[in-house]
């Protein structure tokens, strides 16, 4: 417990910042939703003429005229691209991180195993993706109840476990990385998290390139996808699942075994 | 001597095609103070993390108090570590580090972690990135001491500390070590070695070359003759280290001793001193090429 607290210390200011810009602009996208849902009429029609770029980003599927259309865009935009980005940079710099300021050295000369310190690490990764993802969401769900909307429990509900899933299988990964480098390797999360979300716009586009889907994990935090079925696709999720198991092994593999540096 | 605090049995690390260290046996009674020689690159830090289980050796054995170095957990339990470049988490201040580091070890080291910042006269209050380099070791000190190890394994410790501070952490050492803690470490500062350990090792290109007692690594059967008169390097068969300065003629001699005696007896010497070598000259010796004992 000791190093879950002391990495959740350190980490604080980065989930704080990460929480409340997440949050503010998912807030703000809801609070203006009255304001141009006077407008949607016009907008949704337009958005949906776009033809590929509308594809991209699902604007075809879903009725932006709706506050479920309107936010399932929104959300998807928001959380899951920032949180994209915020799990797979605090996964990546969990265990590199230590090598890269120096103080690896003093951590693992401190009476913990390296299984021990991965698990503590793992964990903290975690429980700040949750907190991140919980107060988005109550804070979305206060927002919509704010501009008098019914709180469409369900779509939303799946939408953030979709969007927490998607974190923490990047996190995962990126953790798993993580214990095979010795330098930060923040540019290799972004990138991690970035070709991920490309991949996803690329299946959208083409149907040729539709198996994308099956290995992104935007595959299945797809929010035209997920509230026009009203549930997640189970087959996507498990090689998620998959995935996510496969970077925590990793992490545990590699780092039990690595020189510190 | 009840055991041994370290052994190390041609252990061997290689980074890749680097050599680390290759087919080191050293030997560190319990309750010794014990001092490792050795230049940059020679494979003092890759001994020391190997002992650690930071890195994991390419080849052979080592324990660290009878447990084989697999067993990280037990021995860190018992250990205390300095590292030569401590690097502590930015933010943090310096109470906060010693409190992690006891915390991390489930250990209330209040008490004597307040005692040694007094003797260190280290400021807690300080952040890390605010401390100077001398400061940042004191930490490292107190981390490494205040849980009360029975081994402390010290990587160039006096590295950044002032005189009368390096002066006060060996008086501490000297203390620990009569309590019967043994204290092994590195140095580049062999007159401190020389001064402070009661054992030492000179480590060159990755294994031990000389490993005895301090007494003993002086007492070699070398003299340095140090002489005013004029005399040539091939009048004295066997002289090494030759050194002119004028009429001043200084050099290192190890044959029979009344051979020497008759050569000079063949010149007018002014002036004769017959002195041990000291430490430093005995291990630099070892660090050159040959490698042939002083």
């Amino acid at each position: 417990m000791t190093l879950i607290r002391h990495e959740l210390r350190r980490a604080w200011k980065s989930l704080l910042i990460w929480t409340g810009a997440l949050s503010a602009f998912l807030v703000i996208c809801l609070l203006i939703y009255p304001d141009m849902k006077k407008e949607m009429d016009s907008i949704s029609s337009a958005f949906s003429a776009m033809g590929a770029f509308s594809s991209a980003f699902g604007l075809d599927t879903l009725n932006f005229g709706t506050l479920l259309g309107y936010y399932g865009i929104e959300c998807g935009n928001i959380l899951g691209l920032g949180g994209a980005f915020f799990a797979a940079l605090a996964g990546i710099s969990a265990l590199a991180g230590e090598e890269k300021n120096g103080t690896a050295e003093f951590l693992l000369t401190h009476l913990k195993t390296r299984s021990e310190v991965v698990t503590a690490k793992l964990a903290s990764v975690l429980i700040q993706i949750v907190i991140l993802n919980v107060c988005v969401f109550l804070l979305s769900v206060g927002a919509i109840a704010a501009i008098g909307e019914t709180i469409p429990w369900k779509e939303v509900a799946l939408l953030h476990v979709a969007f927490l899933l998607l974190q923490v299988e990047l996190a995962c990964i990126c953790f798993g990385i993580s214990a095979c480098i010795w330098r930060g390797g923040l540019g290799i999360g972004l990138a991690i998290a970035v070709g991920m979300y490309f991949l996803s716009i690329i299946a959208n586009l083409t149907s040729q390139a539709e198996f994308l889907k099956e290995i992104t994990p935007f595959g299945y935090a797809n929010g035209p996808d997920i509230i026009s079925t009203g549930c997640l696709d189970s087959g996507k999720l498990l090689i998620g699942l998959a995935l996510t198991v496969c970077g925590i092994a990793l992490a545990y593999f590699r780092y039990c075994r690595k020189d510190i540096r | 001597m009840a055991g041994n605090a370290i052994h190390t049995e041609n252990l061997t690390k290689y980074y890749g095609k680097s050599r680390g260290v290759d087919c080191l046996n050293l030997d560190v009674g319990t309750g010794d103070f014990f001092g490792f020689i050795g230049p940059n690159g020679a494979g003092k830090s890759t001994t020391i993390r190997t002992l650690l289980g930071l890195i994991s050796p390419t080849s052979g054995k080592a324990s660290v108090l009878d447990m084989d170095i697999s067993r990280t957990k037990a021995i860190l339990n018992r250990v205390g570590y300095l590292p030569s470049d401590a690097a502590f988490y930015t933010g943090m201040r310096g109470r906060d580090i010693l409190k992690l580091s006891a915390d991390l070890r489930g250990k209330n080291c209040k008490a004597r972690a307040e005692e040694l910042c007094d003797r260190l006269q280290l400021d807690v209050n300080k952040k890390v990135e605010d401390l100077s380099f001398g400061n940042r070791k004191k930490v490292g000190i107190v981390c490494a001491l205040q849980h009360d190890p029975e081994l402390l394994i010290l990587d160039e410790p006096t590295g950044g500390l002032d005189p009368l501070m390096q002066h006060e952490f060996f008086s501490i050492l000297q203390e620990q070590n009569r309590e019967g803690v043994t204290v092994f470490l590195s140095s580049h500062i062999l007159s401190e070695i020389q001064r402070y350990c009661t054992r030492a090792a000179v480590i060159r290109e990755g294994s031990i070359i000389a490993c005895d007692s301090v007494d003993q690594l002086v007492k070699t059967g070398t003299r340095r003759i140090s002489l005013r008169g004029i005399i040539r390097q091939e009048d004295v068969p066997g002289a090494r280290n030759w050194s002119e300065n004028g009429d001043a003629v200084s050099f290192l001699y190890s044959g029979d001793i009344n051979e020497l005696i008759r050569i000079l007896a063949g010149i007018h010497v002014e002036e004769l001193t017959v002195a041990e070598p000291d430490l430093e000259e005995i291990v630099l010796h070892y660090y050159g090429k040959d490698g042939d004992q002083a």
